[in-house]
């Protein structure tokens, strides 16, 4: 149902994200002949054979399960450059990569549905897999510097969908780390450790955040 | 009728020139992405309803002149996805209105976000809620802890209602470099370096300001 994720979940579930990247852009080619589409989202085409145009992810995909279009593999998605781009983000101390923000969706989907069109495809698949695991495993030992005295995360060039998969612990954490923090910003701040939540009872207020409904098993 | 497109993409640069899709969407965004409920976009909603509604009877029509169904069915596909944003938008700040029923009934400011079917139906819902509790509950409690709002007389405040956590983390992403001031409280400010088009986790409160007066967006 639209909008019945469970938001102390997640806020977007994946199929939201992958819907975001639904509306990116990719390059076709149509094999046939079709009149230029007015849409809510936009006008597309006119198509014609041969002719390489440009239309959202989630149209290219509709036209090429009914086998109308094969697509151009994005520029990013080749072997030379995932191979790169693996590299630099093996490098230690590296920062993430730049890579389209949902790569990994529009990875996925062309492997599913175009598997064809994407040459050394099981190179290419193999080496965002690969990225994934190696952005991720940065993503985890960045998490766990986290401090009293973070306040705020920095999240450059992350993809939407890792950014939703950290989403929630790095708020219930940062929450947890201002509330705590509270009665503690007066104080000496070299006194201050960067240890996790302090063992002080923070003063009694009123605390009025929604009650959290009992997890069901 | 035809809403001014761009090739609609993801994209920061287009934000100049967007259909209404994009519009619905980063709206959908925001209200999923933000602790409180944000004004209601009746302009878009009502732009995007009509469109919705033309394209319905065009299908109709298609279908009857036998046109490719190919094409109906893509026709068909991109009203599904404008559906969706659209009920999904209307869908979370329904949420949201249960939520926090009495904190939006009592501030002035935060029901006027509200369009007038949601501010009846956030009437409704409160005016429900309280009869159930008081006839469940509250009225069989002594008498210093009858009301829905207060734990009892005795608080100053109302501290049995809700309010949304301004002080959580959202995910922002700022269309040019900007400096934020954190703990505005007059503490020692702390200045945030926003770099164009990077994401990052900030305190909701923070942003606030500038999430409204649309220089930052949120993931």
């Amino acid at each position: 149902m639209a909008g019945q994720t469970d938001p102390h979940i997640s806020l977007f579930s994946p199929q939201e994200v992958e819907f975001m990247a639904e509306d990116e852009m990719v390059e076709i080619v149509p094999n046939m002949n079709m009149d230029p589409l007015n849409f809510i989202a936009g006008d597309y085409g006119r198509f014609v054979p041969q002719i390489p145009t440009q239309v959202p992810l989630w149209l290219a995909v509709a036209l090429k399960r009914r086998g109308k279009c094969t697509f151009r593999p994005p520029a990013w998605l080749s072997v030379d450059n995932l191979t790169q781009v693996l590299e630099a983000e093996r490098e230690p101390q590296s920062k993430f990569q730049p890579l389209p923000s949902g790569y990994i969706e529009i990875a996925r989907l062309l492997f599913d549905h175009a598997r064809d069109d994407i040459p050394d495809m099981y190179m290419v698949k193999s080496l965002v897999e690969d990225i994934r695991d190696v952005r991720l495993h940065k993503l985890e030992t960045n998490l766990g510097t986290f401090g009293a005295d973070t306040t705020a995360v920095k999240m450059n060039n992350v993809s939407a969908m890792e950014v939703n998969l950290v989403r929630p612990f790095v708020i219930r954490a940062l929450e947890a780390f201002y509330k705590h923090d509270k009665p503690e910003r007066d104080a000496d701040r070299d006194a201050r450790s960067s240890s996790s939540s302090s063992s002080r009872q923070p003063p009694r207020e009123a605390n009025n955040e929604p009650r959290r409904p009992l997890r069901q098993r | 009728m035809a809403s001014n497109s761009e090739m609609g993409s993801a994209d920061f640069e287009s934000l100049l020139s967007t259909s209404d899709v994009e519009l619905l969407k980063r709206a959908w965004r925001n209200e999923k992405a933000a602790p409180e409920i944000l004004p209601y976009q009746g302009d878009l909603v009502e732009r995007a309803k009509g469109q919705i509604e033309l394209v319905e009877g065009n299908i109709e029509d298609y279908v009857e002149d036998g046109i490719d169904p190919l094409v109906v069915s893509l026709y068909q596909m991109d009203l599904d996805r404008t559906q969706f944003l659209l009920r999904s938008y209307l869908r979370v700040r329904l949420l949201k209105i249960e939520k926090f029923m009495f904190h939006i009934l009592k501030s002035e400011e935060a029901e006027s976000r509200l369009s007038e079917q949601e501010k009846a139906f956030a009437r409704r819902c409160a005016a429900d809620l309280t009869k159930h509790f008081e006839e469940s509950v509250l009225l069989k409690l002594p008498e210093n802890y009858q009301t829905v709002q207060k734990q009892s007389l005795i608080s100053d405040e109302d501290d049995m209602v809700p309010e949304p956590n301004l002080d959580t983390f959202v995910v922002c992403r700022s269309k040019n470099s900007l400096k934020l001031n954190l703990y505005e409280e007059g503490e020692t400010p702390v200045i945030l370096d926003l770099d164009r088009g990077e994401p990052s986790f900030v305190r909701y409160r923070a942003v606030k300001r500038a999430f409204e007066s649309g220089e930052v967006e949120l993931i």
